[in-house]
């Protein structure tokens, strides 16, 4: 496998093909834990390692599974290595685990995961497997902790508060008040803001998608036209 | 826009969205004038400042989205939804929360999805409810209803208020601010007080709550005068006070000590500016007269739903911003029948 391909992918993860922004897959924990900076990354680095847990033991057995038994297989994979996630995060980040609550537990059915092993992990080898999984995990946490962080800045005016629920108590300085005395905007931190603030970031993902093309073609031809002179 | 006419004698207005938007000021202007005799100059400050920030969004959203502005901002229709929106907030809100609530109406629920006639919500009720839902404290500052003659702030104490928070000295929020009728009926009942006792405390009136029965009067006034220009149809502003007549009627002989009645209803809280000036919204409202019709019957309905058993005091907004989504539908099964056509559903047996 060439390195290319690997870029593709890795680039397929964070941008072109990213869950949250393009195949809007997991939009409900998407959704639900955006609204601060650090349980939208707790989410999403859970969420990561299911994804890499369950891409790998897919594509492990990807030879050995019947086509016609494949989901149920695939189901059982990420309900385990959930399973397992949800009680080490119990164990290590307890009060983290107790914000999120029952979104740790349906990380079995955000549909990227099951989406990725089918699509991907059942049709690569392993190596190829690890790195779609990193890519997609990592471009749907890039997603959560892009919306986390707008509808924390805009609805307590803080950047990464309760950073101790993830990094220990070393954190706690950690967090950002942007505007001293601020006084919140609700709408913001509840679950229309999520709605909203998820449309701008579609919005801006499109724009600049728009803007790369235009100046592709600029330069195509620009290109077209050199030769000839 | 403007149609040409051809042949017969016809007497055709001119209609052009300026036209009937000042229409529609006009209409607001004999409420707008009560609610000042009442809450004093708070309320002009609120129109004055709401509409200059509609305007200035309107504008900048248009120069973002490339379009001619002059057109746009000289048809008035930012002035009303500006105008709207100051009705509708205490008159001693914090000019920040003026500023958040239109410039979102005017920039997200307006703009955003495709500027004047594509929007399916209401502006001004979307930014009432971005206010009321994110600052719910500042939201229920009402003051008891003086009267302009003995106002209860000075002019120059309003604006301190609004724009830089202070209280004139001596006083504190609790002593100024007072809860609406509405507010007060929902809280008693919900103490288990009987209606009669609650009745008979200071915020009321002979039929609703004091100064709020004029000031809906006064909107009901505007609106039949809108209605005798043919600016509004009579079907949405009849749906809903009918719809919101007869269920509260209903409730009421069904249990007088726990629900108002009727002409209560009627005549508290913004009914009548919501059935005669949101309701019929030409844009995010039902299109068909039958239509109109279950439209403003759903926004009745719900009003009385959310007034008697909400967590918010008064619920037009939400109603209306509610049938908003539902008016396509709405209008969906409700077409009129070309004459010659049959009916929908018939076609295929003809």
């Amino acid at each position: 496998m060439s390195t290319r391909s690997y870029r593709r992918i890795v680039a397929d993860g964070f941008w072109y093909n990213n869950p949250g922004l393009v195949q809007l897959l997991g939009l409900c924990p998407l959704l639900a834990i955006s609204g601060t900076v650090v349980n939208a990354l707790g989410l999403g680095l859970a969420t990561t390692l299911t994804l890499v847990a369950s891409n790998l033991s897919v594509s492990a057995i990807r030879n050995w599974v019947r086509p016609e038994i494949r989901i149920p297989v695939y189901v059982l994979i990420i309900a385990s290595v959930v399973t397992a996630i949800e009680l080490a995060m119990n164990a290590y980040f307890h009060e983290l685990y107790l914000i999120l609550g029952i979104f740790i537990p349906l990380i079995v059915t955000n549909c990227a995961i099951i989406g990725r092993a089918e699509a991907f992990a059942s049709k690569n080898s392993m190596p190829r497997a690890l790195v779609d999984a990193l890519a997609m995990g990592l471009g749907f946490t890039a997603v959560l902790v892009a919306l986390g962080g707008l509808r924390e800045a805009l609805g307590q005016g803080t950047l990464f508060a309760q950073a101790h629920l993830m990094f220990g108590d070393m954190a706690r300085g950690l967090t950002l008040t942007l505007v001293e005395d601020y006084r919140g905007f609700l709408l913001a931190v509840l679950p229309p803001g999520a709605f909203i603030g998820l449309g701008l970031l579609l919005a801006l993902k499109n724009a600049v998608d728009e803007h790369l093309e235009r100046r592709a073609a600029r330069r195509r031809t620009a290109m077209a036209e050199q030769p000839q002179t | 826009m403007r149609f040409k006419t051809f042949t017969s004698p016809h007497m055709s207005p001119v209609r052009s969205v300026h036209r009937v938007m000042r229409q529609v000021l006009y209409g607001l202007l004999p409420g707008t004038a009560a609610m000042a005799w009442f809450f004093g100059w708070g309320v002009l400050v609120n129109v004055l400042l709401a509409v200059a920030v509609a305007l200035a969004t309107e504008t900048l959203m248009l120069l973002l989205r490339r379009r001619p502005v002059r057109p746009f901002i000289t048809d008035l229709s930012a002035v009303v939804a500006g105008w709207l929106f100051a009705l509708a907030i205490p008159p001693l809100t914090p000019w920040w929360i003026t500023l958040v609530g239109v410039a979102f109406a005017m920039a997200v629920a307006k703009h955003l999805y495709g500027g004047l006639g594509y929007n399916p919500f209401n502006p001004a009720m979307i930014g009432y409810v971005v206010a009321v839902i994110s600052f719910p404290r500042e939201m229920t500052l009402w003051i008891p209803p003086g009267t302009l003659a003995d106002p209860a702030f000075t002019f120059s104490e309003t604006l301190g208020i609004i724009f830089q928070g202070q209280l004139p000295a001596g006083l504190t929020w609790d002593a100024v601010t007072s809860a609406t009728p509405l507010d007060r009926i929902q809280s008693g009942l919900g103490l288990g007080q009987p209606l009669g006792e609650i009745r008979d405390s200071s915020p009321f009136g002979f039929v609703a709550g004091r100064g709020w029965e004029w000031i809906n009067l006064a909107f009901l006034a505007g609106g039949l005068w809108l209605l005798h220009r043919r600016v509004i149809t009579w079907q949405a502003p009849a749906g809903m006070l009918g719809a919101l007549f007869l269920i509260s009627g209903l409730f009421w002989l069904m249990d007088p000590a726990a629900y108002p009645d009727p002409l209560f209803q009627l005549f508290s809280g913004a009914a009548m500016l919501g059935a005669f000036f949101i309701a019929t919204d030409p844009v995010s409202g039902s299109a068909t007269p039958r239509g109109r019709l279950i439209f403003g019957a759903g926004v009745g309905l719900l009003v009385f739903v959310i007034r008697s058993w909400g967590a918010y005091a008064e619920g037009v907004a939400f109603a209306v911003l509610l049938m908003n989504m539902m008016a396509p539908t709405i209008d969906q099964y409700t077409q009129p029948r070309v004459f010659g056509q049959r009916a929908r559903g018939q076609e295929d047996r003809g």
